[in-house]
């Protein structure tokens, strides 16, 4: 093809495409990837596999022949089974008829819900650091996003002056995400009121991605839909990535009022039809004792989060502690270095990978994310090697 | 079951100063606790997970029932410590079902064992019946399977 023909096709691609900038999270992976012996504190995934129970449900569902469409909003034994689930876990009322959709992941369940409510140039507002999809989705929705930054001087939780400062007359939404990647930063009560009373007084749609909500830390979850009046506008989301490990069934929820469960159905009926049947069967098995399942893993993260939390503190690394999720998340300011510069010198020098603040968003800055979803021998020789590089850093 | 026993469990060999990071508390304390652990007799002692099929090592392991009249006083107590004395028996359980008594036995070849049921084990007094069954091959054991499988490889970095 020649190069004018190339070119016009470049052309070709959406405009709203075009300006959303390339992923920090896929060029650092690049670069890990062409490196052996690697150990990596980059992976925003469980290691642990996803208990047996769960898999073998899905195999005997292949068994049973289980390898149809299902109805659009999912199978109806799952759909109780997350009302029952989301009702207990979270205190929140959902009728599995109709404000229950089952979707490809929390991935799907974000795209649809701001897809759902967003008009062009519609804001809608999120938090930074954050999870890497908000604004792209929000962009391709044809929606501006609002970033609001959160600081390690209030632990990352989000303040109701930050987003006081933001809000204007065009604000339709605002995406929470807590327990938070990657700063492991959660919610306290008063938080949690302070942020609904401001999307009631402003009129606006609470998205809500509370997907890493069952492992916190010392800190009970609470759901900021659960405040008086909050429920009526807005949209759960939870899956089965995190807690389960079950990130490669891809399966996961929205729950919402009527009204905005029909809207993002409409959209899911024609781009996904329905989730994968089996994976809908393994989540049904995942529901069926999720204490039993959860418990185990849970008590490892524990474990591991506080041996990175006072290995870091040996080294002399100020880190906050992350009271929810499995990611650490601390400062490399003191060393000079940018986040960036800090992260490619630590896997340049030392071969271990954890990812650049800055690749969840500008106030990312200075830090860097580590995972504690690492197999612990793992976390013991990456912690090693880090206080080498910083050692030689210091002299 | 308490952390520091479940990480122990897990791995005896991990150090004090590890076990203290992941508790949030002092190596001293997790070393007093250790040792307060062996003094009560809840931690008995340390072994290694050794997979013998490796090893090739001449030696044979049973799997055998024992059927026990059980006393007035004292029950099964009483036979299951004697047989317990003899350095040859693992592992005794008493268990629910058609026998009383599960042992573990192992002796150097399938020739020593039978010889230790029959001329030690049956001639016991209230011992009745025993079946045996020598084990052929490890598949798992405390929990480890023996032969590692491949682990399914992750992404290196993901959001
Ligand atoms: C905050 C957050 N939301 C959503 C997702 C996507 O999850 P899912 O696997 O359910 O699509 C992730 C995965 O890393 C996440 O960290």
């Amino acid at each position: 093809m020649s190069t004018s023909a190339s070119k016009s096709l470049h052309d070709v691609i959406a405009r709203n495409l075009a300006d959303v900038p390339p992923s920090g999270i896929r060029d650092f992976f690049e670069i890990v990837s062409t490196m052996e012996d690697v150990i990596s504190l980059g992976i925003g995934e469980p290691d642990f596999d996803a208990p047996w129970h769960i898999r073998e449900a899905s195999i005997f569902g292949l068994e049973k022949g289980a390898t149809s469409y299902t109805s659009n909003l999912g199978l109806l034994g799952l759909r109780r089974a997350i009302a029952n689930y989301v009702k207990k876990t979270f205190s929140l009322q959902y009728d599995p008829q109709r404000e229950v959709l089952v979707t490809v992941g929390v991935s799907e369940a974000l795209d649809l819900a701001i897809r759902a409510i967003c008009n062009p140039g519609d804001e809608i507002m999120y938090h930074e650091p954050c999870y890497v999809s908000y604004g792209p989705l929000i962009q391709f929705a044809h929606g501006r996003p609002v970033i609001v930054p959160t600081t390690i001087e209030n632990e990352f939780r989000v303040t109701r002056d930050a987003l006081e400062e933001r809000v204007g007359p065009r604000t339709k939404a605002l995406i929470l995400n807590y327990p938070n990647n990657p700063t492991g930063a959660a919610l306290t009560r008063n938080d949690a009121k302070d942020i609904a009373d401001f999307v009631s007084d402003h009129d606006l749609i609470l998205i809500t991605d509370e997907i890493y909500a069952e492992l916190t830390y010392h800190q009970d979850h609470l759901s900021p839909a659960t405040f008086p009046g909050m429920r009526e506008r807005t949209i759960f989301l939870h899956g089965f990535s995190k807690a389960w490990a079950m990130t490669g069934f891809r399966i996961g929820y929205a729950c919402a009022p009527p009204a905005l469960t029909d809207a993002m159905m409409k959209i899911h009926q024609y781009t996904m039809l329905c989730a994968p049947i089996l994976s809908q069967e393994a989540a049904i098995a995942a529901l069926d004792e999720p204490e039993r399942d959860i418990a185990d893993m849970k008590s490892e993260y524990e474990k591991r989060r506080n041996f990175l939390q006072n290995s870091f503190g040996e080294m002399g690394l100020p880190c906050f502690e992350p009271r929810g999720a499995f990611y650490a998340f601390p400062s490399v300011r003191e060393t000079g270095l940018s986040s960036k510069a800090f992260a490619l010198r630590l896997l340049e020098e030392e071969k271990v990978a954890c990812v650049p603040g800055t690749a969840f968003g500008a106030s990312g800055e200075g830090f860097v994310r580590c995972a504690y979803a690492t197999a612990l021998d793992d976390l013991k020789e990456a912690m090693h090697r880090m206080a080498a590089f910083l050692d030689r850093l210091r002299t | 079951m308490d952390e520091l026993l479940k990480i122990l469990k897990n791995n005896a060999l991990e150090t004090p100063d590890n076990i203290a990071k992941m508790l949030n508390i002092s190596t001293e304390e997790v070393r007093s606790r250790i040792a307060d652990y062996e003094k009560r007799g809840i931690i008995k002692g340390y072994q290694a997970i050794v997979n013998e099929d490796v090893l090739k090592m001449d030696r044979v392991t049973a799997l055998i029932e024992v059927k026990v009249s059980p006393e007035r006083e004292g029950g099964f107590n009483h036979v299951a410590t004697r047989i317990g004395k003899f350095p040859e028996v693992q592992s005794i359980y008493l268990v629910s079902g058609d026998f009383d008594l599960l042992l573990f036995v192992v002796g150097p070849d399938l020739k020593e064992v039978a010889f230790f049921v029959s001329e030690k084990l049956a001639t016991i007094d209230g011992v009745h019946a025993t079946a045996t069954h020598f084990m052929l091959k490890t598949y798992k054991h405390h929990g480890v399977l023996m032969e590692a499988q491949d682990e399914y490889e992750r992404l290196k970095i993901t959001p």
